[in-house]
């Protein structure tokens, strides 16, 4: 059951990502990405971390994709032009790329001899076991990401205000 | 019927997830979509952050992925803004014709 679903999820975030390559318009992209983070929510949900799941799909696949939609809409940039990246990024940066995913892909692999597996009687993380530690131990970064936050709303509105001329 | 998974599955997918949003923030022109494939990135860590979380049954691991959500949420909330205001000035958005700081 739990190969299934996580076959099944795995598969939807790939296909998403590499949706989210191959399409021309942004908004496209974006459908596509709120895909990849809906599956991401499922696979959370398989390793028992079921705040982190509900959080996924409220903040991501809701709040940052719903901005990220808006943005589209409202700016209307239309399909992206086919250049196919710069010559540095063709010939350095894809060799890169592969490189790099071989590396990880190995190093995993290495250290997966000494994993163990994942199963669904492993039982769940519960959201009451995950405050007991954020609002004891870890009460003062918490605290530090809600000025953050308040920061970014601020410079955001100042950053997307339009400027009239006499101010 | 139960079968369980590896974990190291669930990091392979992870590293293949951060690999494709590489090769997003490297071929796509688009500057959202280059700011899409970032969060992509992000997505694919966290996903290895509560791996690790659950082999290890740390509850810290799961905090921190809580901690990466509210960076990305102010952070797209800020970039977002300085898109727009990109747009606005220069009227495009390919990253192959916003090639200054100043404007």
């Amino acid at each position: 059951m739990h190969l299934v679903l996580f076959l099944i999820f795995a598969l939807f975030a790939l296909a998403g990502a590499a949706n989210l390559l191959l399409q021309k318009h942004p908004i496209n992209s974006a459908l596509s990405l709120i895909v990849v983070m809906s599956s991401l929510a499922v696979l959370y949900l398989l390793l028992g971390a079921e705040f982190l799941a509900m959080a996924q799909v409220i903040v991501y696949a809701g709040a940052i994709m719903v901005l990220f939609t808006f943005v589209v809409m409202l700016l209307n940039e239309g399909r992206e032009e086919k250049t196919w990246g710069s010559h540095a990024a063709r010939v350095v940066g894809f060799p890169a790329v592969v490189a790099l995913l071989a590396v990880l892909a190995s190093a995993i692999l290495r250290a997966g001899r000494h994993y163990g597996m994942v199963s669904l009687s492993d039982g769940i993380t519960t959201t009451q076991d995950l405050s007991r530690v954020l609002f004891r131990d870890l009460l003062l970064p918490f605290e530090l990401t809600s000025v953050l936050i308040l920061i970014a709303i601020l410079g955001a509105v100042a950053l997307a205000r339009k400027d009239d001329g006499n101010a | 019927m139960n079968t369980p998974v590896p974990a190291d599955w669930y990091l392979l997918l992870s590293a293949a997830l951060f690999t494709m949003g590489v090769i997003g923030f490297l071929s796509k022109r688009s500057l959202i979509t280059v700011f899409m494939s970032i969060e992509l990135m992000l997505n694919a860590v966290n996903l290895s952050f509560v791996t690790f979380a659950h082999e290890w049954h740390a509850v810290k691991g799961q905090i921190f992925v809580f901690f990466v959500m509210m960076v990305a949420a102010a952070e797209a909330a800020v970039g977002l803004a300085i898109i727009i205001a990109i747009f606005r000035v220069r009227g495009t958005l390919t990253v192959d014709q916003i090639d200054r700081m100043k404007l």
